[in-house]
């Protein structure tokens, strides 16, 4: 058994970090990893990171077929061994990430946000039964009623009511954050934690913008001045 | 020109879709509007029993979808008023005995003929209410004020918002003004805060919809009953009639008193 696989969000977008086991094992499991979170892959694009791991050029090009067959580009493979460079590059793959450039860098100082490629924006309330799902950042501009779900990768925005289910962070990273206009929701998880709102609070509460976020091992929501 | 077909649905079983159906129906028909109104529920039908009618079906929807008789020959004419009709649905067969397009054929033929096709939706979100919606120019969604229906309630929202159908107007059925006060039953205004769509009317609890149910005699038929009050105005707002809202504040004689005397809070 090798090493777990790890998906995370950098400005560049997704990253999964192969970890170590042998190539025929990792391409299974990372078959799995995809078609599990099939909602949240498709479309989206990815860089991988393999370390030291030694690749060769048909390797590389069975790693990146078990995700262009699901709809999902690689983009980078970034590893240390120059044999897997070349045969990155042969295919034409980045193998590193864009260094930035001198204007730029105070700007990245600056404003250490998470990119992720894509984020999708649905503007409109979502009834209870519908959900949708996303590698990246989701932003609702409408109601969430309870019943619905929505599940990202990344934050989570609403703009109205959340009274149904959300996810931030939703493939394990714990740095994202849930805002709403009313945080209401039957039941909020950010990476892998999960959090149920207080019982016996229904009127009383006054409706005021949160934002929920994983501090010291657990979910606070704090209200947002 | 031709009929509105009205699809009654809620997704929760047992809010008051087949009493609103067979309400609106007797109502709309009293004001001399020609209607029939359909019982969608198959291997479940209620509507016959409801509207007092089930000793006179002789065929039903399922006949009449696999040829073994004529549209008109399934449509029972109601007891009282001559401009209404039920087709009702068979009592031995399933949801999967009919198929949407085929709704949507019957509808079709029947328009010509009348003002209103009311279509009673079973429970649920399968075939049954599929079959229901098809046809449907509008749609009621009757809900209760409980948290549970008004979660299905706007499941059924979605659902038919996403078949491309945009008039949806809400009905509240059972409404308990007392409870309401108490803060143990949600207000009109919680349920429309979550389901937003135009609220078409409210009906209060009320014994008497168990009495009339059962008997086969429609309340709206007797003027005089809070419920059967609101169901008619239902029906007007129906015809496009502005009615306003029927005040469910009752002051209790304690609190007249009370107040009276300047000793409420």
């Amino acid at each position: 058994m090798g090493t777990p696989i790890t998906v995370k969000g950098i400005r560049e977008g997704v990253l999964i970090t192969l970890g170590t086991d042998e190539v025929p094992n990792l391409l299974a499991r990372l078959a799995e990893l995809v078609e599990s979170r099939e909602a949240f892959f498709r479309g989206g694009k990815v860089a991988l990171q393999v370390d030291e791991l030694k690749l060769t050029a048909d390797d590389v090009a069975s790693l990146c077929q078990v995700f262009e067959q699901r709809g999902v580009t690689v983009w980078a493979v970034i590893g240390t061994d120059p044999s897997t460079q070349a045969a990155a590059r042969k295919l034409d793959l980045e193998t590193s990430f864009p260094l930035p450039t001198p204007q730029q860098a105070p700007e990245a100082a600056d404003i250490p946000e998470l990119a992720f490629g894509t984020g999708i924006l649905i503007q409109r309330t979502m009834r209870s039964g519908q959900s949708v799902s996303h590698i990246g950042h989701v932003l609702v501009i409408g109601d969430v009623n309870p019943g619905a779900e929505v599940m990202a990768g990344g934050d989570v925005i609403v703009w109205g009511h959340l009274r149904g289910i959300v996810h931030a962070g939703a493939m394990g990273d714990e740095e994202r954050s849930v805002c709403a206009l009313d945080l209401s929701p039957t039941q909020l998880r950010i990476g892998n934690h999960i959090a149920r709102p207080p019982e016996g609070r229904r009127r009383s509460r006054e409706v005021r913008p949160e934002r929920a976020y994983v501090s010291n091992g657990q979910i606070v929501a704090e209200r947002w001045t | 020109m031709g009929a509105r077909v009205i699809t009654i649905t809620s997704g929760k079983g047992g809010v008051g879709k087949t009493t609103a159906t067979a309400n609106l129906s007797v109502a709309l028909a009293m004001r001399g509007q020609r209607v029939v109104s359909i019982d969608a529920d198959i291997g479940l039908r209620n509507l016959d029993v409801v509207m007092g009618l089930e000793n006179r079906i002789v065929y039903d929807l399922v006949d009449v979808v696999e040829g073994r008789c004529r549209l008109r020959q399934a449509m029972v004419r109601d007891k009282r008023l001559s401009e209404l009709y039920l087709l009702p649905a068979a009592q031995t067969r399933d949801k999967n005995s009919v198929e949407p397009e085929q709704m949507v054929q019957i509808c079709q033929e029947l328009r010509p003929d009348f003002d209103f096709i009311l279509v009673d939706s079973p429970a649920g979100i399968e075939q049954g209410f599929r079959n229901a919606i098809a046809p449907a120019d509008e749609a009621i969604i009757v809900t209760t004020p409980e948290v549970s229906a008004v979660r299905d309630a706007d499941r059924i929202i979605g659902l038919i918002e996403a078949a491309g159908k945009e008039t949806m107007r809400l009905l509240i059925n059972r409404l308990r003004p007392d409870m309401v006060r108490r803060e143990d039953m949600l207000s009109i205004d919680d349920v429309l805060d979550v389901l937003a769509i135009d609220l078409l009317g409210v009906i209060p609890e009320d014994e008497q919809i168990i009495v009339s149910t059962n008997r086969g005699h429609p309340l709206v038929l007797d003027g005089r009953n809070r419920a059967g009050q609101a169901y008619n105005n239902v029906a007007s707002r129906i015809l496009g009639e502005d009615v306003p809202f029927m005040s469910f504040e009752r002051e209790s004689l304690v609190n007249r008193v009370k107040r009276l005397l300047n000793l409420e809070r």
